[in-house]
């Protein structure tokens, strides 16, 4: 892997460490499944290329941000006050996006920001031209890993926990838990429609199918993080979703040096994921089976 | 911990196991005796794959000898910048995208390694330049726009009596969409009635094309990627509602359609191989290569479709256009 593709898949995995932080809300914390994720990613994506393409790149990041915490506050909605199961509440929103991310692109399915002024080139007059996308989403990350972490010690950080953990402990303290998952499920598609702001500005096009398997990548992030450090704290969750994600991208470019047919993609990378996954189990196996076989020589 | 510092030592593993170095190093000196090729795919897609095999074969039989190295992003569009980045890395001659999306991204990524595109219907529109005959920077290639009214006036003479058309095409996809708006200043300007049916996946294209049945007198899809892939659902409810389909591409007639004046994607991806060794083997200016568009189109009737659905093919058209039977 060259120096270029190595830092390329470091920048990509910060970028796509975002979406993985708004997936932990809903999926770890709060336990409950929220596939809004491909749709706000673009509609983030989106808004921000709609700004950017006018000149306010930085607007644009803003304005994506605000436009996610919409979108996960329709499905919160759809699912604590309409009583629509979690899962198909996500999906409602995520099928009615689509339609909306086309009307904000104007509708168009594709927005090139060719040549337009991003946060991107922004950060390159101070950075300069090797470091600035590493060193701008790092900042990016570092902050949100710091919001988080303030946001998550909070009184109303607490009930999200508390929430997730147990929803009728939390009522019979006589909390509402539907605003709760409101607030979880705005935060969770804000971090997430950010991500899809950055990549937009980052590849300098919106494309209405760049959300497509974001849910997965995201997922896949959590695990091979979970597999890495033990997630017993936010802080240690949130530091193994960063290494998660990260850590996925590398294996992508990896996979993609090597001189296999193209179409293996996809199966080398379930594969490297599965056994991630499962190698703790495995040693685990291993050594009580090591421990039983002495224990039974010792008899 | 022990996990945390077991990161970073993989980390700093792949770093150093794969020869990463830093930029400093750039190998400006060393010539290089056998150019690099990076092509770039987004998806598994026959036309595209078609596209991919031609420029390869092409470059075969102009005894160009290259490094061609072929990435497929999979259909995860993340996975595009992650494939271009390791072209730059690698120190390509020329960036050989395939497909729109994966031209964008290497446009954002480098301004300095020539990029000849494959199969962009509409580059002005998709930022990649400002006119065809404006290859000021670092991007040209052959684009793919489809012969539209060509198609149309082919409908009229196979069909004179169809007076409106139904138009299925997947509002997701710029070519589609672009190539939808000029079919329909083409219908305006010649006093044809048109519907509109619009798929997101291809699960939809049946009930789609259902919906049109009984309203319209003819279907016409664009070179849409996502009707492409499922075409033998959208043929069959042609065939069954005795519609004649007409199409963008020449796979699409393969696949049941009844006839195209479309993109020969074999010709398209000759083309592109030829104007990468002008670029780089042969050290043209990109400024002097235009944009060009695919110079000959595939003429093509099917013959079993058309026997399905009664329709009568006139001799002269029998002689000029390639039958399948």
């Amino acid at each position: 892997m060259s120096f270029i593709a190595f830092l390329g898949a470091i920048e990509l995995g910060l970028v796509y460490t975002l979406p993985a932080f708004g997936i932990f809300i809903s999926f770890r914390i709060l336990n409950i499944p929220d596939l809004t994720a491909d749709g706000s990613f673009v509609l983030g994506a989106a808004v921000s290329a709609v700004l950017t393409a006018a000149g306010h790149p930085v607007a644009g990041l803003a304005a994506g941000i605000t436009a996610g915490a919409a979108a996960g506050l329709i499905t919160a909605i759809l699912q604590t006050k309409c009583g629509i199961a979690p899962i198909l509440s996500g999906i409602l929103t995520m099928t009615g996006l689509y339609t909306i991310n086309l009307l904000v692109m104007g509708g168009r399915a594709n927005m090139p920001l060719l040549n337009n002024e991003t946060v991107f080139t922004l950060s390159a007059a101070l950075f300069g031209d090797i470091f600035y996308k590493l060193e701008l989403l790092l900042f990016i990350v570092t902050l949100i890993f710091v919001l988080y972490y303030l946001f998550f010690k909070t009184q109303l950080g607490l009930s999200i926990r508390a929430t997730g953990d147990n929803e009728d402990m939390v009522r019979a303290s006589s909390i509402d838990t539907d605003s709760t998952k409101m607030v979880a499920f705005a935060i969770s598609n804000a971090t997430i429609a950010l991500s899809g702001a950055l990549v937009a500005q980052m590849q300098q096009s919106a494309d209405i199918n760049m959300g497509a398997g974001l849910i997965v990548i995201g997922l896949a992030s959590l695990i091979i993080g979970d597999a890495i450090i033990k997630n017993k704290t936010i802080t240690r969750g949130l530091l193994s979703v960063i290494a998660g994600a990260v850590l996925y991208r590398l294996l992508i470019a990896l996979i993609l040096t090597t001189n296999l047919a193209p179409s293996y993609l996809k199966l080398i990378s379930a594969l490297v994921v599965a056994i991630a996954i499962a190698t703790p189990t495995m040693k685990k196996k291993f050594e009580l089976k090591k421990l039983q076989k002495k224990e039974a020589s010792l008899c | 911990m022990k996990k945390t510092l077991l990161f970073i030592t993989i980390v700093l593993l792949l770093a150093t196991a794969t020869g990463c170095t830093g930029p400093s190093d750039s190998p400006a000196d060393n010539s290089k005796d056998i150019l690099k090729i990076g092509i770039a795919l987004p998806m598994e897609h026959p036309s595209l794959i078609t596209i991919q095999e031609s420029i390869i074969d092409e470059l075969a039989a102009q005894g160009v000898d290259m490094d061609i190295n072929v990435k497929n992003a999979q259909g995860d569009p993340s996975n595009i910048s992650t494939i271009i980045s390791q072209f730059i890395g690698d120190d390509v001659d020329v960036i050989v995208p395939i497909a729109t999306p994966t031209a964008q991204a290497a446009a954002a990524a480098t301004k300095d390694i020539p990029i000849v595109f494959a199969a962009v219907s509409y580059p002005v529109e998709a930022g990649l330049v400002t006119a065809f005959d404006k290859t000021d920077g670092n991007i040209t290639g052959i684009t793919n726009a489809i012969a539209i009214d060509e198609t149309f006036k082919l409908a009229q003479t196979l069909t004179p009596d169809v007076k409106t058309f139904g138009f299925v095409y997947n509002t997701g996809e710029v070519n589609a969409v672009s190539s939808i708006e000029r079919a329909k200043e083409y219908c305006d300007a010649n006093g044809l009635e048109y519907k509109e049916a619009i798929i997101t996946n291809t699960g939809e294209l049946q009930q789609a094309a259902q919906s049109l049945a009984g309203k319209v007198d003819a279907i016409f899809s664009p070179n849409d990627n996502m009707v492409a892939s499922a075409m033998p659902v959208l043929a069959g409810e042609g065939i069954r509602a005795k519609l004649p389909v007409y199409v963008g591409a020449d796979s699409m007639v393969a696949d049941g359609g009844f006839a195209s004046v479309g993109i020969d994607y074999t010709i398209l991806g000759k083309q592109v191989a030829q104007m990468v060794i002008r670029i780089i083997a042969n050290g043209e200016a990109i400024s002097d290569n235009p944009i060009e568009v695919v110079c000959e189109y595939a003429k093509i009737i099917n013959k079993t479709t058309a026997d399905q659905i009664g329709a009568e093919i006139p001799q002269e058209l029998l002689d000029t256009f390639t039958i399948l039977e």
